[in-house]
C-alpha cells in the first residue's frame, strides 16, 4: 500500500503543516521507500494478543485536593510570541 | 594533571581533601571547552558565567562539610531538558529563542546535589535521529575521528564527555539516543527502567519510550549519576513509587554464578563483522570470570524497527502539536489567521525528519489505518516484550553489541535513511520493552569505539551495572 499525493495532502493538513506539493512528493516517494522495509511487521500474526501501550504498568497517582503554587502568569507570558493585558495575543478567530 | 580528564568520583576526592577548589575545577573544564570546541561543536548553548556562580555556591557547601558527592561537578545537560533561564532549543529552529519558565526535575536535582552546569549540548532535532546531522543548527564531531557523526541523537552529550568538554552528562534514550551514541564514542551511557527517572521538564518525543540517563567516563560515575537523578515525582506520574537502591553498592567486580544471555538475533546478518568479534571477546573473558553464558532467543526482536517507527512517530505526532506558534517559539503568518499561523509556524520551524516523523505518525492514526498501524504495532511490542521475560526467566542480564557498527562518517548515511535507522536496531527492542540497558566501551575496531550492551530485567539497573563494572576491571 502506497501513499499517493492525495494523501499526503490530506495527512499534511491534518497535522496543520504548509509544505509545497514538491515537498510532499519527495517526502512520499521517501516513506513509501520506508513501509516497504517495515511491510514484513503485516505478517507477524498477532490476533488476541493484547497490545502494550506503556512497558510498566501504570497506575494512577493521587494526592490530596490541595491548592499549590503554579507559573505565575506574567512569566509564563513572558515567552509568549506576543502578549497584551495578561493575555496571549492570537490572529481573530470569530469573525464580525 | 589535567584536571578535566579525571572522573567524577576522582574529583570528589580531591574537593574533599581541599587539593583544588570547586572553582578551579570549573575553570579548568572551561578552559578546555574554548580550546576543543572549535573542532568538537558538542554545545549548542555553553553557560561558563552560570557555571563559576554555582561552582562558587557548590564550594560553599564543601567548606560545610556536605557530603554531596556531585558538589562541584561539571555536568551537561542535552538540549531539550528544561533549564530556567537558559535557553533549551531541543536542536529545532521553531523553539530557536525558547528560555523554559521551569526546571526539568532532573535539573532541580542536580542542582540540589550540588552539581554545576556547564552547557547544554547538541542533539538531533527532537531527538530524533542517530548522527546529530539532522540538528537545526549543527552537526557535533566525534572526538575519537571529527570526520565522524557523534552518534545521536545525544550526540553532543557523548561527544563533550569523550572530549572532556565536562566530566558528567545526561541525554535522553528513546530508541538508543543515549547508548548508540555512547558506543560511538567510546564512553559509559544507560537507559534506566522506563519509569526510573522523571521525564518532567524533559521536551517529549515518544512519551511511552522516553527516558532520561547518564553519559560518563566510566561506570562508577554512571552508578554516582543514577543516585542522582532518579526516583518518584508528583509530576510525574509515570515516575515510579519504588525505593531506589545506592547504585554504588552493585559495583562489585565478580560476575561468578551470574546467568549471562546472549540473544542470538543480536548477531545476525547486518552486525559488523568485526563488531562481533569484539563483543564475542568481551562476553568470553566474562565467562572466563565465571559468569555462566547461554544462547536465548528473540524473536520478534527483527520487528523492532517497524513496531517503532510506528509507536514512535504516532506518539511524537501528538506531542509536537504544541508547536503552533501561539505561546512560546517561532511563530510565522499571523496575519493570515490561526490555521495559516500554525501550518507555517511548523512548516517553517520543523526540519525533515521531524516533518517525515510528523507525518507518518499522523497517517498512522488517521481514520481508516489505525488498526493496520498503531494497534498491531502494540501488539507486536506485547510479543516482544513477551519474548525478554522468557530471555529473563533463564538468566539475569543479556549481553550484545550496542549498534551493528562502530562510527559512520558524516553524510556517510545521509542518503541512505534505512542504514542511518539500522543504526539503533540493536537498542530499539530495549526501549519497546521498558527495559534496563547500558552501553560500555570494549575493544575498538579500527581504531573506532565499540560498544557491549547489558540488558536487565525491569529496575535491576544493579545487575546491568555490576556486569558493566566487571567488565571495566578487567581491562584495568
Amino acid at each position: 500500500m502506497a501513499l499517493t499525493i492525495e494523501d499526503m495532502k490530506h495527512v499534511a493538513k491534518l497535522a496543520r503543516l504548509d509544505l509545497p506539493e514538491v515537498e510532499l512528493e519527495e517526502m512520499a516517494r521517501h516513506l513509501n521507500a520506508l513501509m516497504t522495509h517495515f511491510e514484513h511487521l503485516q505478517a507477524l500474526p498477532t490476533e488476541g494478543v493484547e497490545p502494550t501501550a506503556h512497558s510498566i504498568p501504570v497506575f494512577n497517582v493521587f494526592r490530596e485536593d490541595e491548592t499549590q503554587p503554579c507559573l505565575p502568569r506574567e512569566r509564563a507570558l513572558s515567552i509568549a510570541p506576543e502578549a497584551r493585558d495578561g493575555l496571549f495575543i492570537v490572529p481573530r478567530i470569530i469573525e464580525d | 594533571m589535567e584536571l578535566h580528564t579525571l572522573t567524577a568520583h576522582e574529583l570528589s576526592r580531591k574537593l574533599r581533601a581541599r587539593e583544588i577548589s570547586a572553582l578551579e575545577l570549573t575553570e579548568a573544564v572551561l578552559a578546555h571547552i574554548e580550546r576543543v570546541e572549535p573542532a568538537i561543536q558538542a554545545y549548542i548553548t555553553p553557560t561558563p558565567e552560570l557555571a563559576r556562580e554555582q561552582a562558587k555556591q557548590a564550594q560553599a557547601r564543601i567548606d560545610q562539610g556536605d557530603p554531596s558527592p556531585l558538589l562541584g561537578i561539571p555536568v551537561a545537560l542535552k538540549d531539550n531538558m528544561c533549564t530556567e533561564g537558559v535557553k533549551t532549543t531541543c536542536g529545532s529552529q521553531i523553539l530557536h529563542n525558547f528560555v523554559p519558565p521551569y526546571n526539568a526535575t532532573v535539573y532541580r536535582k542536580l542542582q540540589e546535589a550540588g552539581a554545576v552546569l556547564v552547557g547544554k549540548t547538541n542533539l538531533d532535532e527532537f531527538a530524533m535521529g542517530s548522527s546529530t546531522e539532522n540538528s537545526g543548527f549543527f552537526t557535533s564531531r566525534n572526538p575519537h575521528d571529527t570526520e565522524r557523526v557523534p552518534g545521536g541523537s545525544s550526540g553532543g552529550s557523548t561527544a563533550a564527555v569523550a572530549a572532556h568538554e565536562t566530566i558528567l552528562a545526561l541525554g535522553s534514550d528513546t530508541g538508543g539516543s543515549i547508548r548508540q551514541p555512547a558506543s560511538f564514542c567510546g564512553v559509559v551511557g544507560m537507559k534506566p527502567t522506563y519509569g526510573r527517572v522523571s521525564r518532567y521538564g524533559l521536551v517529549a518525543y515518544a512519551s511511552s519510550l522516553d527516558q532520561i540517563g547518564p553519559i560518563t567516563k566510566d561506570v562508577r560515575d554512571c552508578a554516582l549519576l543514577m543516585n542522582a537523578i532518579s526516583g518518584e515525582d508528583p509530576n510525574d506520574s509515570t515516575c515510579v513509587q519504588l525505593p531506589v537502591p545506592d547504585f554504588t553498592d552493585a559495583l562489585v567486580d565478580d560476575v561468578k554464578g551470574m546467568r549471562l544471555g546472549v540473544p542470538k538475533e543480536f548477531f545476525a546478518q547486518g552486525v559488523q563483522p568485526e563488531v562481533v568479534t569484539s563483543v564475542r571477546s568481551a562476553i568470553d573473558k566474562l565467562a572466563a570470570a565465571g559468569a555462566e553464558v547461554m544462547e536465548v532467543s528473540l524473536p520478534t526482536a527483527e520487528y523492532g524497527l517497524p513496531i517503532y517507527y510506528i509507536l514512535a512517530p504516532a506518539e511524537a505526532s501528538s506531542n509536537l502539536a504544541r508547536y503552533d506558534g501561539t505561546r512560546y517559539g517561532l511563530r510565522e503568518g499571523f496575519e493570515e489567521g490561526h490555521i495559516r499561523m500554525m501550518e507555517k509556524t511548523r512548516a517553517k520551524g520543523f526540519g525533515n525528519e521531524v516533518l517525515q516523523r510528523v507525518m507518518i505518525g499522523t497517517y498512522a492514526l488517521s481514520a481508516g489505518y489505525y488498526d493496520a498501524f498503531y494497534l498491531k504495532a502494540q501488539q507486536a511490542r506485547t510479543l516482544l516484550r513477551r519474548d525478554f521475560e522468557r530471555a529473563f526467566e533463564q538468566c539475569d542480564a543479556l549481553v550484545c553489541p550496542t549498534s551493528p557498527t562502530p562510527a559512520f562518517k558524516i553524510g556517510e548515511l545521509a542518503d541512505d535513511p534505512l542504514a542511518m535507522k539500522l543504526a539503533d536496531v540493536l537498542t530499539i527492542p530495549v526501549n519497546l520493552a521498558g527495559l534496563p540497558g547500558i552501553s560500555v566501551p570494549c575493544a575498538p575496531v579500527n581504531g573506532l569505539p565499540v560498544g557491549l550492551q547489558i540488558i536487565a530485567k525491569p529496575f535491576d539497573e544493579a545487575t546491568a551495572l555490576r556486569v558493566a563494572y566487571a567488565w571495566e576491571q578487567m581491562q584495568g
